[in-house]
């Protein structure tokens, strides 16, 4: 019985830890997808980049961890931005084909340039020392890492849906995902809006990365190997959706673990049955538009 | 995207006398005839399997991806359906073709058959789910099917091999004349003829009422629903066909190469025939014949030198026709003669 | 001198036709206490609405009436919170768009909604292909449907487009690409016509050519025009209706709507400041 037990709390555990990451990455692609009516594919990208990062922070120049998650965010956050001005803002409104295109390509682009800088191999990833071990939380003990996963992304979350919340930048970025035109003609300079939020979204996409890089390992193909998962998060949950991603992203990671625990014969397969099913019931995701 | 149904700049500007009936008839007439340089693909085709010899299972290759390529134009130019996930049927007929042969019926032809049907049978099932949804919706949805029948063939080890693929493929000759030989003749040949079949096909459904009905839900969706028109049954259809289609030009690689893996259903594939389709042309039933075999023979070429850097050039390039070349190569030549 | 129409060639129908007494009355539309609420917005509030066969009449009423909602309402754009849509007799309230095409309900789109890659002649045939049920045709080459090509041809005549006919849509004059919103909605042998604003955004120059159009449709089609240029409303219905916050606040004839207090009031007293909004 208590094994039993033991085994849901353990997949309940693991499984948060996994959806905090999912979330990270993906509720700037479900913002992205929402607002601008991009498809951005190429967001594990950002993902990867700051896996790529943290890993090389601090296992190349021994930057302590917590300097080199914030170093993930910038630069991924920077990065992006880039991308935004120059290639992603050319096709806002456009042609989707387009945008599955180019964004492709990037992701084609960044296999073989994480090949060329880090070489084909998956990058391994080490806590501090002060994370590594186990944490006895009085009725059991959980391991570190996954801990502080669960911490600093459910601070992560609050933090963002706060800011959402009670900033004027977050009433902005609302007030565009819920009616673009609407937004325009009450003054608000979307362009800049469109940088910034994207920028956001794609730096938390990094932080994601980074402190997932245990769980979803930084290799070469990670945009293209990771990518169904951010959709199905941001599917799910329904597009534009903020805290929609977030209950899928827990109903993933959480399934997800069950599911390679319980049936590790069927693997994946049986979210992505899941998937469908509920899309089936819910085409537009759980919190979807009409 | 396309410009067929567009009038030719070639057509007298403006004419002075009032249009009869019968011009107009004439001009519709026109379109479907075939036309001169139509021959042109299946001349090349032919010229190459007497000029290259040794290369003729690349040429079997290219041509069964041209099938592809045309099928995924069917979903993408015509119907306008942006599809990420367009593998699952590729990847459906040869598993079927290649399970078969595995399993003692080698017989080509009606294991191509199968696997066109249990493609067709996979798209008409996913298109009922997936269609009813359209966008960025849809393209996920189109992903997930095609990763839910991955995982479905990583899993059932049993039955397709898993990670090592599915080997020991026997494949009859055909008609039970025509073996398959090590030189890749038969191969070769035996794709051109079902190429050409398809093709055909394809061409007469084009410019078929329906087809010319497909071209209006992509151009307006809204005034198609307006006009009384079916669109989601319509898009279902072709939606259904272009999956059959798929699962031809899948079976044929699989009877012509002896191998099917899991890289026939990954978003590699899916992603590299919209490639290859865009850099041909959209949306114009000849981009597949032009874009494919550049595609794969400059793969072909690069791949020999280091794989992972042709990734970065092909992704390079898809970036620059987005930036600078849209409509690919029948696009950039049609701008030109304007 | 009047259009040509033919006789409508009516397709299968797949819903058996509920006959009720208004089809003895002639109507060609009616809406019985027809509601739409978005939350709680309302924007149709029992709208009981008659139109009769080969009727010319107008629907009028300031910017935010309702009117859009209501032609949404009607074409099955969107689903009424309550209430009855009857077209030609036969209840139509939960039949799909096509289906209610398909029983004689045809419409002009306000913002022109066109093929505009594909020709005139195209255009208009995709429309009667529709109507004739062989659009879904996979057999003979649309090129070889000469019936159906002579009848788009023939119409586009009639409405003086017949030299347009193998121009792009997009290559013609926008007071043009009004006449082939109206040539279409034609192409389906309507019984009930919808238009739109069909004048929006006409340079007044080209819209005498587009109410000389109306002025000739065949008698026998019930005509609704949703306007906002009171001229144009004048000139062509017989019978107004004047729709303000969801709701009919009149109907007669141009006479007496011109002469209503209440409606110079809320609808005419805002023309002098609202015009030209949308």
């Amino acid at each position: 019985m208590s094994n039993t037990f033991a085994a849901f709390v353990s997949i309940g555990f693991h499984g948060l830890a996994f959806a905090m990451v999912l979330y990270l990455i993906s509720v700037g692609l479900s913002v992205t997808m929402g607002m601008m009516g991009f498809v951005n594919l190429a967001h594990g990208v950002f993902a990867m980049l700051g896996g790529y990062v943290l890993t090389s922070l601090m296992s190349r120049m021994g930057v302590p961890f917590g300097l080199a998650l914030i170093a993930a965010f910038l630069a991924t956050a920077l990065g992006s931005l880039i991308l935004e001005r120059l290639l992603y803002r050319r096709l806002y409104g456009g042609d989707e084909l387009d945008q599955v295109l180019l964004t492709m390509g990037l992701i084609f682009m960044s296999v073989a340039a994480a090949t060329y800088v880090w070489g084909p191999l998956q990058q391994p990833m080490h806590p501090p020392r002060w994370l590594s071990g186990q944490l006895d939380f009085g009725f059991r003990s959980f391991p570190g890492y996954r801990s502080f996963l669960i911490l600093c992304g459910a601070g992560l979350v609050i933090g963002l849906w706060l800011g959402l919340e009670r900033t004027r930048f977050g009433m902005k970025v609302r007030a565009a995902v819920d009616n673009l035109r609407m937004a325009q003609s009450v003054g608000i300079n979307t362009s800049r809006l469109f940088a910034l939020t994207f920028a956001l979204g794609s730096g938390l996409a990094g932080l994601g990365g980074a402190l997932g890089a245990d769980l979803l390992a930084i290799n070469p193909s990670y945009a293209l190997d990771n990518l169904v998962y951010f959709l199905i998060v941001v599917a799910v949950g329904g597009l534009g959706s903020i805290r929609g991603p977030f209950i899928a992203a827990v109903l993933i990671g959480i399934a997800d673990t069950g599911f390679k625990y319980l049936l590790p014969e069927l693997g994946a397969f049986f979210i992505y049955a899941l998937t469908m099913a509920l899309l089936l019931w819910r085409p537009r995701g759980l919190f979807g538009r009409a | 995207m396309a410009t067929e149904g567009l009038v030719r700049p070639r057509l007298k500007p403006a004419p002075r006398a009032p249009l009869a009936p019968q011009q107009a008839i004439d001009a519709f007439a026109r379109r479907h005839r075939y036309r001169w340089w139509e021959a042109l693909p299946w001349a090349a085709a032919i010229a190459a399997y007497v000029l290259f010899p040794s290369y003729l299972p690349l040429g079997a290759q290219i041509l069964a991806t041209i099938l592809f390529a045309l099928s995924a134009d069917l979903v993408l130019g015509y119907a306008g359906i942006v599809t990420l996930g367009h593998a699952a049927f590729f990847g459906t007929g040869a598993y079927t073709a290649g399970i078969l042969a595995v399993h003692g019926w080698g017989e080509p032809i009606t294991g191509l058959l199968a696997g066109t049907a249990t493609a067709a049978l996979i798209g008409f099932v996913s298109g009922w789910i997936v269609l009813r949804t359209t966008g960025l919706t849809l393209l996920m949805q189109t992903l997930v099917v095609a990763t839910l029948l991955y995982e479905a063939a990583n899993k059932a080890s049993w039955l397709t091999g898993g990670d090592d693929g599915l080997q020991g493929m026997e494949v009859w000759p055909i008609f039970g004349q025509f073996r398959f030989d090590m030189f890749g003749r038969t191969g070769y040949l035996y794709c051109l003829a079902v190429l050409f079949l398809c093709w055909l096909f394809a061409r007469h459904i084009v410019y078929s009422p329906f087809g010319r009905s497909l071209t209006g839900i992509r151009e307006n969706v809204r005034r198609m629903h307006a006009i009384g028109a079916p669109v989601r049954r319509r898009r279902l259809i072709i939606y259904t066909i272009a999956a059959g289609l798929a699962g031809t030009a899948g079976a044929l690689i699989a009877q012509t190469t002896g191998f099917v893996g899991l890289s026939f259903l990954n978003l590699e594939r899916s992603g590299g025939v919209l490639i290859m389709l865009i850099i041909g042309g959209v949306g114009r039933l000849y981009g597949a014949f032009i874009g494919v075999p550049l595609y794969m023979i400059a793969q072909n070429r690069f791949s020999e030198i280091e794989p992972v850097y042709w990734y970065f050039w092909i992704g390079l390039l898809m970036v620059l026709v987005v930036v600078f070349a849209r409509g690919g190569i029948l696009g950039l030549s049609e701008r030109l003669r304007r | 001198m009047t259009i040509e129409t033919r006789a409508v060639e009516t397709p299968a129908i797949e819903t058996p036709a509920i006959r009720t007494p208004a089809a003895a009355n002639g109507l060609a539309l009616e809406t019985r206490g027809l509601c739409k609420s978005f939350g709680a917005l309302t924007v149709a509030d029992q709208i009981n609405f008659r139109l009769e066969r080969g009727a010319r009449q107008a629907l009028i009423g300031p910017n935010g009436a309702g009117k859009t909602t209501f032609v949404e309402l009607v074409t099955g754009g969107l689903r009424p919170s309550a209430g009855q849509i009857v077209i030609d007799g036969a209840d139509v309230t939960d039949l799909p768009q096509a289906v209610r095409v398909k029983r004689g309900l045809a419409r002009t789109f306000q913002i022109t909604a066109l093929f505009r890659r594909l020709t005139t002649l195209e255009n208009v045939t995709l429309a009667i292909a529709e109507r004739d049920g062989v659009a879904g045709g996979l057999i003979r080459p649309a090129g070889r449907h000469n019936r159906v090509i002579e009848e788009a041809f023939a119409l586009l005549e009639t409405l003086g487009l017949a030299d347009d006919a193998l121009r792009p849509v997009s290559a013609l004059a926008y007071g043009r690409q009004r006449l082939v919103e109206i040539a279409v909605a034609l192409g389906l042998s309507p019984k009930v016509l919808l238009l739109d604003e069909p004048a929006a955004g006409v340079p007044s120059g080209e819209s005498g050519l587009i109410i000389e159009v109306i002025e000739r449709l065949p008698p026998d089609i019930a005509v609704l025009i949703i306007e906002h240029d009171m001229d144009l409303v004048f000139r062509l219905a017989r019978r107004i209706t004047v729709l303000v916050q969801g709701r009919i606040l009149v109907e007669g004839p141009p006479d007496a709507i011109a002469a209503d207090p209440q409606v110079r009031q809320v609808y005419l007293g805002e023309r002098e400041h609202g015009r030209g909004g949308r």
